[in-house]
């Protein structure tokens, strides 16, 4: 494949026009080139208007998503030889848009700041010590890079306004949850407050992680769990029902 | 466009929102007065999250007999005596702290068996001193401070392109911005403010660097009279991806190296062998630089023009476990499994061990109100940065900057900006907007191919030179680029502003390079390839009266006595 590729950019500046549209734009091919490579090469060297972001161009920061053929990716990390000679690029459909393929993604500081951060338990002794084993499983929840790919893709961020944080917050919680010298739990705040319950597990937000974390088993389903257990607990509830008891009969 | 201007009152502006800057953030909030942040890239984005490695801190967990004088000795002696000792001194003492107060913020480090912080070895450390997560430190880091920030309801700007300080006598009083997201003009009033913006490294054609290291921060600090040193001293990382196109320069993280991973050439030979007998693989990277492209340059480099990097003798286990992002990165760019295959590297442009002039224990520059901390600062790493000791810098003097800015706000005022500062930045940014405008992205392309050609890991005077010709004439074209569009995400305006920035850097860089006649750590020049004790000094930069660069030699500073038995005695051939 040496001939020029097409690519189609989805154009749109939201406070100058009505709609956007898709403009074709022919790049020269080089080999191993990725599709964040074609889009700059539109900004450099054709128009120097078109909006993207993207930072380190090593899959390492989470800047460039967007839709490639309609599936949430990574620019920086799409191989044009991979997904054939057509292809289109827009933007994360899930956010507001701001210009082009930028989208607004500042909502996610403020779910952020509603997750508690990482608290470590009372009287634990320095220096701390921790299980190499035990480090496994937030370790794979602490890779999230914040592309947002996750919110994007989910049905339930994306269509419906519920109070659903999205998996990149579950994954987030999940990451202090199973931290071994963490103190909290953050299950019923993520059930109450977060929304979780409006997950159906349908998985997307796992097929589309570029860090390949399993968000629906590791994090998702466990938070859910850990939820049911916690307000379900037949011997909880029997405890708590003698201990609203007690108040009454004083 | 609008001629809106949004102000925004400060203690404390921090440009910057990478490792230095959120932890300066995190020190100025936690003392009671308000920061700002400013950062060119989203939040959680900046440059910090590419490092690997690791974190090179003297805690002695895995390697009992290391301390912070053993640190000491291995920044003064790869910073080949001309680093500032003092920043050596609190940066062996302080990174340790600054490692556990990580751990506290809820960083997550692997693990020795008996539980403590685990520590890999790195090139040129004496003992295994770099805590690390697997090869993705950079990340966690970012990420664990991010949640500090956000928690503490520190305010940020992101998505802000600082165009440039406001200076009033010896203060800088403000800095003028532009929100590249909404497209709206910012005037930020500040007691007091830090730079941390991050290396110049995209100067450079092939380079590890993110997008935003332009060197914004070195260009700002010169055209306010600021003192810049060190600037011919980038260092080039051994190993960075060749092939495929799209990618080279990737990094590929000394961890593997550290992990016992071994360098080949075409023809199978381990040639560190034979340049480093004692230390090999793991000596200081301007040693396996220069060795990496000896064997490429002799003829002895693989099909796409590196060196074979090999780990396969550890097993896919062992691999993934410890560089998992390697095996991914690999995988997915390449088409390469590095369980079975070999790697293949080159080296790249990694870190510019120059930059703003500052004092040891405060982080000031000459002017009185104006710190830097993190890459944009100079002084510690001298003509060599160790691998690991970028993310204590960034930390240990982030803080001091903080600290230090905030002992400053305390006494000081907010003061007015005059109208015609305001519209002076107004004008340079509005005169990029014309219709023949030259493409900022051609000069660009021209100016980071001359410094990869001509200012590259094997200088010399004709080469050096030719860049300096090339800069002069990028300059005067400089005064003809232009952009269409508006102020809002347009990366025409982008490349307009980064360029006269890039072009401070580079100017600096080659003739500072030019000047230093004799090799010293990471510059290496082939006319004059030994250490001569009569460049034992660091070439200060700044902008003349007269609109010039003007470049003075100030003799390396010397550490008291008692500090010497830490170190070996320089030797001269």
């Amino acid at each position: 494949m040496s001939e020029d590729i097409k690519i189609n950019v989805f154009r749109f500046d939201p406070e100058t026009e009505k709609e956007g549209k898709f403009v074709e734009y022919n790049v020269p091919y080089v080999d191993g080139m990725v599709v964040l490579d074609t889009v700059r090469y539109v900004e450099e060297k054709i128009d120097p208007t078109v909006s993207i972001r993207w930072n380190c161009k090593a899959g390492k920061c989470g800047s460039c998503s967007a839709e490639i053929n309609g599936k949430p990716s990574l620019m920086c990390k799409t191989r044009v030889d991979e997904i054939g000679k057509h292809i289109t690029v827009a933007p994360m459909a899930a956010f507001p848009l701001i210009k082009d393929l930028v989208t607004d993604v500042s909502k996610n500081w403020e779910i952020a700041r509603k997750i508690p951060m990482f608290t470590p338990k009372e009287g634990l002794e320095k220096p701390w010590r921790i299980n190499p084993k035990d480090v496994e499983r937030s370790k794979e929840f602490k890779r999230c890079i914040e592309c947002f790919l996750c919110m994007d893709v989910c049905h339930v961020v994306r269509e419906h306004f519920t109070p659903y944080f999205g998996p990149r917050h579950i994954v987030k919680a999940a990451s202090w949850d199973m931290h071994p010298l963490d103190g909290l739990d953050r299950s019923k705040m993520l059930d109450v407050e977060g929304g979780m319950g409006y997950c159906n597990i349908t998985k997307c937000c796992t097929e589309v992680c570029p860090e390949h974390i399993k968000i629906t088993d590791n994090a998702i389903i466990q938070e859910k769990e850990r939820a049911v257990d916690r307000q379900y607990d037949p011997i909880a509830m029997i405890i708590k029902n003698r201990r609203k008891k007690e108040k009454v009969v004083k | 466009m609008n001629n809106e201007i949004e102000t925004v009152e400060t203690d404390v502006l921090i440009i910057g929102a990478g490792g230095a800057g959120m932890r300066a953030a995190i020190s100025v909030n936690d003392a009671g007065l308000k920061p700002v942040m400013v950062t060119k890239s989203l939040l959680g984005k900046a440059h910090t999250v590419m490092a690997e490695g690791g974190i090179a801190a003297a805690l002695g967990n895995v390697d009992p007999k290391d301390n912070w004088m053993v640190h000491y000795g291995d920044i003064i002696e790869e910073g080949v005596y001309i680093s500032n000792w003092k920043m050596a001194e609190i940066l062996g003492k302080e990174a340790p702290e600054r490692v556990l107060e990580l751990e506290k913020y809820g960083a997550l480090f692997d693990r020795t068996p008996d539980g403590r912080i685990m520590q890999r070895a790195f090139g040129a450390h004496t003992y295994r001193r770099l805590a690390h997560i697997g090869d993705r430190t950079g990340l966690e880091l970012i990420k664990t401070l991010e949640d500090q920030v956000l928690h503490r309801n520190i305010p940020f700007y992101d998505e802000m392109y600082i165009v440039d300080l406001i200076r009033k006598g010896d203060k800088i009083i403000g800095a003028y911005g532009i929100k590249m997201d909404t497209g709206k003009t910012f005037l930020f009033k500040a007691k007091t403010v830090v730079i941390a913006t991050g290396g110049s490294g995209r100067v450079y054609k092939v380079t590890s660097n993110s997008w935003e290291s332009t060197g914004d921060g070195v260009g700002m600090a010169y055209r306010a009279g600021v003192k810049l040193r060190d600037m011919e001293m980038i260092q080039f990382h051994p190993t960075g991806m060749v092939y495929p196109p799209g990618v080279k320069g990737l990094l590929v993280t000394e961890g593997v190296r550290g992990e016992g991973g071994i360098l080949l050439n075409s023809k199978g030979e381990r040639y560190m062998l034979k340049y480093s007998p004692q230390k090999k693989e793991l000596d200081a990277r301007d040693v396996v630089a220069r060795a990496n492209y000896r064997e490429i340059m002799e003829g002895r480099g693989t099909e796409h023009g590196g060196v074979y990097l090999d780990i396969t003798n550890k097993g896919p286990d062992f691999i993934k476990h410890k560089l998992p992002a390697m095996y991914q990165q690999f995988l997915e760019f390449a088409g390469v499994d590095i369980t079975k295959e070999k790697m293949e590297v080159a080296p790249t442009v990694h870190y510019m061990m120059g930059g703003i002039q500052v004092d040891a224990e405060t982080e000031k520059t000459n002017l009185e109100n104006l710190f830097a901390a993190g890459e944009v600062a100079s002084g510690l790493h001298g003509a060599n940065r160790l691998g690991g000791n970028s993310l204590a810098d960034i930390l240990v003097f982030g803080k001091r900057a903080g600290d230090a800015a905030v002992n400053y706000a305390r006494s000081s005022k907010i003061e007015e900006i005059p109208a015609e500062e305001i519209e002076k930045i107004k004008s340079y940014v509005m005169h990029f907007f014309r219709d023949d405008g030259k493409n900022p992205y051609d000069l660009i392309d021209r100016l980071t191919a001359c410094m990869s050609e001509n200012v590259g890991i094997m200088r010399d005077e004709e080469h050096l030179q030719k860049a300096m010709e090339i800069i002069e004439g990028l300059k005067e074209e400089f005064k003809e680029v232009g952009t269409k569009g508006g102020l809002r995400y347009n990366h025409g305006l982008l490349g307009c502003l980064e360029l006269g920035n890039m072009l401070v850097s580079c100017e600096a860089i080659a003739t500072c390079a030019s000047m230093r006649k004799e090799s010293r750590g990471a510059h290496a020049r082939s006319d004059f390839p030994k250490k001569d004790p009569a460049w034992k000094v660091n070439i200060v930069t700044y902008l003349g009266d007269d609109g010039n660069m003007v470049f003075e030699v100030k003799p390396a500073e010397e550490m008291p006595e008692e500090y010497k038995a830490y170190v070996k005695p320089e030797v001269y051939e």
